[in-house]
């Protein structure tokens, strides 16, 4: 547990953490590795984690009729693979799929929601981190959207 | 200085070759004329004539080194772009220029150098790229950030995949979509700059791409420490007469063809978000 705590404290995202919290956290964590071309979780399955990227690469993906995988974003060591977990339905809406040799930490997300729930000091901090990737992915999905290299770009 | 006549008269270039880029975008070598040699500095660019058809603002991009080819990196998007584009070996194009202000290169000896270009802003990227590698021992850290719309929109890929195989230059491409065969990154250029590794104390940002990039991206310079000083971007406009005689291109106080295209952002502040220009 000791080892995982130090990975949780260490990993960008979670950067500032109390130690109170991240004892919580790591209840919760276990180690995970995939391998290139394995898939993390499928669109439509339950949100049932979520990982923290410790080294190697994730695409997130659809698969569209008639064109396969097409991926819209990856994300890479520091960064978490995720965020469907913390509000109903609890659902996947897109492929996550290892890139490379992926080594993550795993964060059960009913165990942890739980915690949230108990305790919402430490639901606030959760929710603050993940806005703010919210956020930022939403951002740049405007800027995908607006086609800014198209020939209006 | 010439007279306004003379500056608005084009001298007859050739078009020498002719390449694909990627969709809708060609890049063309152009003879100035036998034994001439044609100056030029990095962010500059020329005004080119597809005859009957009219002129367009080009910027160069091509290597200063290589004074006898002027390189030009065109997408075809309107009637003279288009026609342009579609300039084949031997045929005539009209050429004015260099005209603008230049990236700054010297300025940026002793510093990191972080590039971050988006689609089409390569091209005017590029010679301020082959600048810095030639003289690659008097810059510190050399990064090029390019974003794309998707794996084959790729500019320069070749050369590209040459540059990466250097050791001396950090390059990361990311597109913005992508189909399974792709293994780099997907995602929008400036998701690439809090990963880049450079010394923000001691960079100069030279940035080109289409004016809502680049207004995110020097925002998250601007979040990895770099002050608007050290930020330079190459802004684009309605160019017409390129020595700021029609007032076309004005934006603000400024005129992109004189006083651009390339800017130091301190320069530009205020402008970018003001919606009426």
């Amino acid at each position: 547990m000791e080892g995982l705590e130090q990975v949780i404290r260490e990993h960008a995202f979670f950067a500032g953490l109390d130690e109170g919290f991240c004892t919580l956290i790591s209840g919760c964590a276990r180690n995970v590795r995939f391998e290139a071309g394995q898939y993390l979780f499928h669109e439509g399955e339950p949100a049932d984690q979520f990982y923290l990227i410790r080294h190697g690469r994730v695409s997130l993906g659809i698969t569209a009729p008639g064109r396969g995988a097409v991926s819209f974003q990856t994300l890479g060591e520091g960064e978490i693979v995720g965020v469907s977990w913390l509000i109903p339905p609890y659902r996947w809406s897109y492929d996550a799929k290892a890139l490379e040799l992926t080594r993550a930490i795993a964060i059960d997300a009913t165990c942890l929601r739980q915690k949230c729930e108990a305790d919402h000091h430490l639901g606030y901090d959760m929710m603050k981190r993940f806005m703010a990737v919210l956020i930022q992915r939403l951002q740049a999905t405007r800027l995908q959207i607006l086609d800014v290299y198209g020939s209006h770009g | 200085m010439a007279d306004a006549a003379d500056v608005m008269a084009p001298k007859i270039a050739y078009v020498r070759r002719r390449r694909r880029e990627a969709a809708q975008v060609w890049t063309l070598d152009l003879e100035a004329g036998e034994g001439d040699r044609f100056a030029f500095a990095p962010g500059q660019f020329n005004m080119l004539t597809a005859f009957g058809v009219g002129e367009a603002a080009i910027s160069l991009s091509g290597d200063p080194a290589e004074g006898s080819r002027l390189v030009h990196t065109i997408r075809a998007v309107g009637p003279v772009s288009s026609k342009l584009a579609r300039l084949g070996p031997g045929d005539p194009v009209g050429l004015r220029g260099p005209f603008g202000a230049a990236w700054p290169i010297e300025e940026a000896a002793g510093h990191d150098v972080v590039i971050v270009a988006g689609g089409l802003g390569l091209a005017p990227l590029r010679p301020a790229l082959y600048r810095l590698l030639a003289e690659r021992s008097r810059y510190g850290q050399v990064v090029l950030l390019y974003g794309t719309r998707s794996p084959d929109e790729i500019l320069f890929r070749r050369e590209i995949e040459t540059w990466r195989r250097r050791l001396d230059i950090d390059i990361e491409v990311t597109v913005d979509h992508a189909g399974a065969d792709w293994r780099g990154h997907v995602g929008v250029v400036t998701n690439l700059i809090p990963r880049a590794a450079f010394d923000p104390l001691h960079a100069i940002a030279l940035v080109c791409g289409p004016e809502i990039m680049m207004r995110f991206a020097i925002a998250a310079l601007r979040d990895a420490g770099l002050g608007d000083e050290g930020i330079h971007l190459s802004m684009e406009r309605n160019m017409k007469c390129a020595v700021s005689f029609c007032g076309h291109c004005q934006f603000g106080p400024v005129f992109i063809c004189r006083d651009g295209p390339v800017f130091r952002c301190d320069r530009l502040r205020g402008l970018l978000a003001l919606k009426e220009i």
